[in-house]
């Protein structure tokens, strides 16, 4: 506090003073802090003057005077109100030529002014704290709090000034200068700055992450470029009859232009409308009539199977039969209105194996692999339907966050009503299962 | 997925034990259901319309019980129950079976040639002396609802009509006639109407506005009336409120009309079969006849009951079990497919019941004895298979091209590959005939109305979404754009893009060019006249004039790059300069 009044420019800096980090310092400050009364602009021109109070009672001659009169004294409100309420002076409303004040007392006190003048002598605190109180509250008192720094020498004290450098510059290295040279300290509580960086979607980095999985698992990419598809591969060969609810307007985003795909394998088609029609290979079918116009009809695709199936028609045709590990994530279309749960495209991912004598086993062990590989490992198989694969089975896995079971896929054997028109050879099994990536 | 709705008490009752609820959430598991909800009928009101409204509501415990889409023998509490039983192996299987009526008098409905326009197909059966109760009552109406929005497709393909026989005297008739010569007292109405009122009746009904679209504007209108006129049902709408039945009706005249006939079959089987329970002789149907005008004579419901032969072999080797054959035949029992051994072992014979419609082939069979086996104790198997992996080379291009575009300061965007005219026309100032978009018949909204031809309208709409975010923005997307194109089978093709965009203070051409020659570098694709790239001034109207310019490699124009138009920046509700480049890269794979 002495060196601050001494040094009256340093003082701001040393309130402004925060060391940083702790480091070696040239001098060691200490906060304190002190309260202290002090008398306002008012409260000084009261010591000096009187309170208002006093003053007015000063200014009554012995025969009154106007109340008019009275107020236009410098202290006339404030101090004839105190007056009143003190009973220093009285008010005759009828006296000749107006309301008039006359003393009511021979003489008074100025306690205000004695309060005041024991705080301007550094007494505040010999008086009551009622009366403190009162005071501030006519905003004659303040109370001030004073920030000192208690101030001794450092452990790095020197008399000499050093300018600490900030940085290594080249300069110093080619100088060899920094040998004698005082550095700032780091902060190196502060965070660092963030580096300028372009940045991957973060679902298409599952993507990645997918892919990855399934080509450590040897399976082969579907060429899925295709976003329209025509009702036939999307539903028909799938062996979805034309009338399920999916291939309704509701459901499925139907094609203006182009409204219908024109070309088709017309022997596989064939057999096809007969299975769904007639039946055969072994099946009852769907009996009902079969319309090629249905199939024609462009779509957006609803699913990426769609592919599959031409992948598996494809495979079908091979001189000999090979089997086959495909997959695919791509954008698949529904006609929905968009909201929190639901959107109109998304991305599935869909997994099939193609070769002789493939079981139901086989299908889940190639699961477990799979969502092993996820980092899922408690799963458990629920019976579905869906019209495509008969076994079909929904994928559940224990989620610990939710203390639940919660379905993580679809998946299933394909129907023979798929495969066998396609051409595949009867002891084919096809197993396949999907999912969303944005789940 | 179907959700059927039952009491919890009822359900226990008729299971004849109480289940925890994961006990039953397990069984339902087991046997391919979900116990979807546990809840009540004033759970359910406070949840739609507010805690004021359910005062007074049912706080019975309902199961909300989901069935898979083909199991129409689930669709009720008599069935899940009887499905369940079975499972459990507390009962057999019913045997369904139809009579005729013991004086001979069977039900006779004739079909007239004119629904042949409308509404071709019906078909009919008798409930005898059956009781019902309450909950029967209401069991019995809900399962038609549920037949109604499922296999029937909302009473397009079949409508269930179910009648008072008491009330009415055969011989039946379906026909079709003009809407104005139809007329009578609708089911709960007071009075008579025609069929054209009777329309504009409902057409503000909630739940039967949805069907009138079915007959509307056919010329004629499908009815069926007694021998003395009156009028049964206006199918698929209404029926009469003559035949009208109640707690106390005791015998049932149930009458299905339809446009495609294997549907009615199954949807009368599955009706006739849950509720003949509660018939004085259970579980028989007594037959009506069906005659079409040309002397054809059908007796309905049909009730078949077909055999099929699968070898044990078969069903272990799908599966990847090894169960004996009568363990098999046992399993398959237990799914209502009443089974045994025949031939030595080397065959099992099923018998399916009218109430599977759905198996339809052996490996529906497989399936069920897959179920009854329990999918989870089948032992899993990784397949022998052996492939080698391959990547779909434009996927494989497209991955690292991505890598590489982040690694040169740009951030990936996923936008949505459908959106509206406006996006990829008006708001590129181009005329949207002179795209090549291919356009969608039924959107639901104006954001899907076409599939983009370009990606720069959806990074232009992400910059918009972030403006917040501190300048530059640079933003890039590689993904499909879809155009027609009349050499493929469809009609169109998926074209793979590359669009980035910078989004600053100042324009930032340099930075936009600069992206296209490190693009070009990892490509290997020198600057160069003859066998590289090159850039040169265009026009174009997403551009701004005299800073556009035409990106040409492989001997051909691969897309263009620019200083955004203002125009073009105003539309998409962006303030700053803005330069973009889109390019296909399928010329180099």
């Amino acid at each position: 506090q002495d060196v601050a009044q001494k040094y009256p420019e340093g003082r701001l800096l040393m309130l402004n003073y925060d060391p940083p980090v702790r480091s070696p310092q040239v001098i060691e400050a200490e906060q304190r802090s002190s309260k202290r009364w002090e008398l306002t602009p008012e409260g000084q021109e009261i010591v000096q003057e009187g309170s208002h109070e006093a003053r007015v009672f000063d200014s009554i001659p012995a025969e009154g005077l106007p109340q008019s009169e009275l107020m236009k004294l410098p202290s006339g409100k404030v101090g004839f109100s105190k007056a009143m309420s003190n009973k220093w002076v009285r008010l005759d409303k009828n006296a000749d030529g107006g309301p008039r004040i006359f003393r009511a007392v021979e003489s008074v006190r100025d306690s205000v002014r004695e309060k005041l003048q024991l705080v301007q002598q550094g007494e505040a605190e010999s008086l009551e704290e009622k009366d403190r109180n009162e005071l501030k509250k006519r905003k004659l008192l303040m109370e001030v709090v004073i920030k000192t720094y208690w101030i001794r020498k450092g452990s790095a004290f020197s008399t000499t000034v050093t300018k600490q450098e900030t940085d290594l510059t080249p300069e110093m290295i080619a100088s060899g200068s920094w040998r004698d040279l005082k550095f700032k300290a780091y902060n190196f509580a502060a965070l660092g700055i963030m580096p300028e960086s372009g940045h991957l979607h973060p679902l298409l980095k599952v993507r990645t992450q997918f892919r990855q999985i399934f080509l450590e698992m040897g399976f082969t990419e579907m060429p899925t470029n295709n976003f329209i598809e025509s009702s036939f591969w999307n539903f028909d060969a799938l062996f979805q009859p034309q009338q399920h609810p999916a291939r309704d307007q509701h459901d499925t985003f139907f094609l203006q232009d182009p409204a219908e795909a024109t070309d088709f394998p017309m022997d596989y088609l064939k057999r096809v409308k007969k299975i769904h029609s007639q039946g055969g290979y072994g099946s009852q079918g769907y009996k009902y009539d079969w319309k090629l116009a249905e199939a024609r009809k462009n779509i957006l695709r609803t699913h990426t199977t769609a592919v599959s199936a031409r992948m598996l028609y494809r495979l079908a045709q091979q001189e000999k039969f090979a089997p086959a590990k495909y997959f695919s994530i791509d954008r698949v279309f529904r006609n929905e209105t968009l909201d929190a749960t639901h959107l109109a495209e998304f991305h599935q991912i869909e997994g099939v194996v193609a070769d002789y004598g493939l079981t139901l086993g086989d299908l889940m062990g190639t699961l477990r692999e799979f969502f092993t590989k996820l980092g899922i490992s408690q799963l458990r198989f629920k019976p579905a339907y869906n019209p495509y694969t008969e076994p079909s089975m929904e994928v559940f896995s224990y989620h610990q966050g939710l203390q639940k079971w919660v379905e993580v896929g679809n998946s299933g054997v394909f129907r023979p009503e798929m495969l066998l028109p396609m051409g595949l050879p009867e002891g084919v099994s096809v197993i396949a299962w999907g999912l969303s990536l944005e789940r | 997925m179907p959700t059927v709705s039952v009491k919890q008490e009822l359900l226990f009752q008729a299971l004849g034990r109480r289940y925890t609820d994961e006990e039953f959430d397990e069984l339902c598991f087991e046997f391919g259901l979900e116990l979807d909800e546990i809840t009540s009928e004033k759970d359910i009101i406070s949840k739609e319309q507010g805690d004021g409204k359910a005062e007074g509501a049912s706080d019975i415990i309902l199961y909300k019980i989901d069935v898979p889409a083909n199991r129409y023998d689930l669709l009720c509490l008599e069935g899940l129950v009887r499905g369940l039983q079975v499972f459990k192996e507390r009962i057999k299987a019913p045997r369904y079976k139809r009579i005729m009526p013991a004086n001979g008098d069977v039900q006779r409905l004739i079909i007239t040639e004119e629904t042949a326009q409308v509404r071709p197909h019906a078909v009919a059966a008798v409930l005898r002396n059956i009781t019902f109760s309450k909950d029967r009552y209401d069991s019995f109406i809900d399962l038609q609802e549920k037949l109604h929005q499922n296999i029937c497709r909302k009473r397009a393909l079949v409508a269930i009509g179910t009648h008072d026989l008491d009330t009415i005297s055969g011989p039946f008739t379906y026909t079709a006639r003009p809407p104005s010569e139809i007329r009578f007292k609708p089911l709960n109405q007071s009075k008579e109407y025609t069929a054209s009122e009777i329309l504009d009746l409902y057409r503000t009904d909630s739940q039967l506005k949805h069907y009138l679209h079915i007959i509307e504007n056919k010329p004629l209108y499908p009815v069926i009336y007694d021998s003395n006129g009156v009028v049964l049902s206006m199918p698929p709408i209404i029926n009469g409120d003559h035949t009208k039945i109640s707690i106390n009706t005791r015998n049932v005249f149930v009458e299905c009309t339809a446009t495609d006939i294997t549907k009615a079959k199954i949807v009368l089987d599955i009706l006739v079969t849950m509720f003949s329970e509660y018939c004085e002789k259970q579980f028989i149907v007594e037959a009506a006849e069906v005659t079409y005008l040309n002397g054809k004579t059908c007796i309905y419901p049909e009730l078949a009951y077909r055999k099929e032969k699968v070898k044990p072999d078969l069903i272990n080797k799908k599966i990847g079990i090894s169960e004996t054959p009568s363990s098999l035949a046992k399993l398959l029992t237990r799914m209502c497919l009443k089974s045994h051994v025949t031939g030595n072992g080397n065959n099992i014979e099923i018998e399916i019941p009218p109430t599977r419609a759905d198996i339809i082939h052996a490996c529906d069979i497989i399936e069920d004895a897959a179920i009854a086996y329990g999918y989870n104790n089948i032992q899993m198997t990784i397949p022998k298979t052996y492939t080698i992996a391959n990547q779909f080379p434009l996927n494989k291009l497209t991955e690292l091209l991505r890598q590489d575009l982040a690694a040169a300061g740009f951030t990936e965007a996923l936008t949505f590959a459908l959106c509206s005219q406006e996006d990829i026309a008006d708001k590129l100032g181009v005329d949207i005939c002179s795209t090549k978009a291919v356009h969608i018949a039924n959107p639901k909204t104006a954001e899907f109305q076409v599939a983009r031809t370009s990606l720069l309208p959806g990074l232009l709409k992400t910059i918009a979404a972030n403006k917040k975010m501190p300048l530059p923005l640079k933003l890039f997307e590689i993904s499909d754009i879809v155009v027609k194109d009349s050499t493929k089978d469809v009609g169109a093709r998926n074209q793979r893009n590359l669009c980035a965009i910078y989004y600053n203070k100042n324009p930032g051409f340099e930075f936009i060019h600069g992206l296209l020659d490190r693009v070009m570098q990892l490509l290997s694709v020198p600057p160069s006249k003859e066998s590289g790239y090159l850039i040169k001034a265009a026009e174009d109207s997403a551009f701004f004039p005299g800073r556009c310019a035409e990106i040409l490699a492989k001997g051909q124009s691969i897309g263009k790059l620019g200083v955004l138009h203002p125009d073009v920046i105003t539309k998409f509700e962006l303030t700053m300069p803005c330069s973009a480049l889109e390019i296909k890269i399928e010329p180099f794979l």
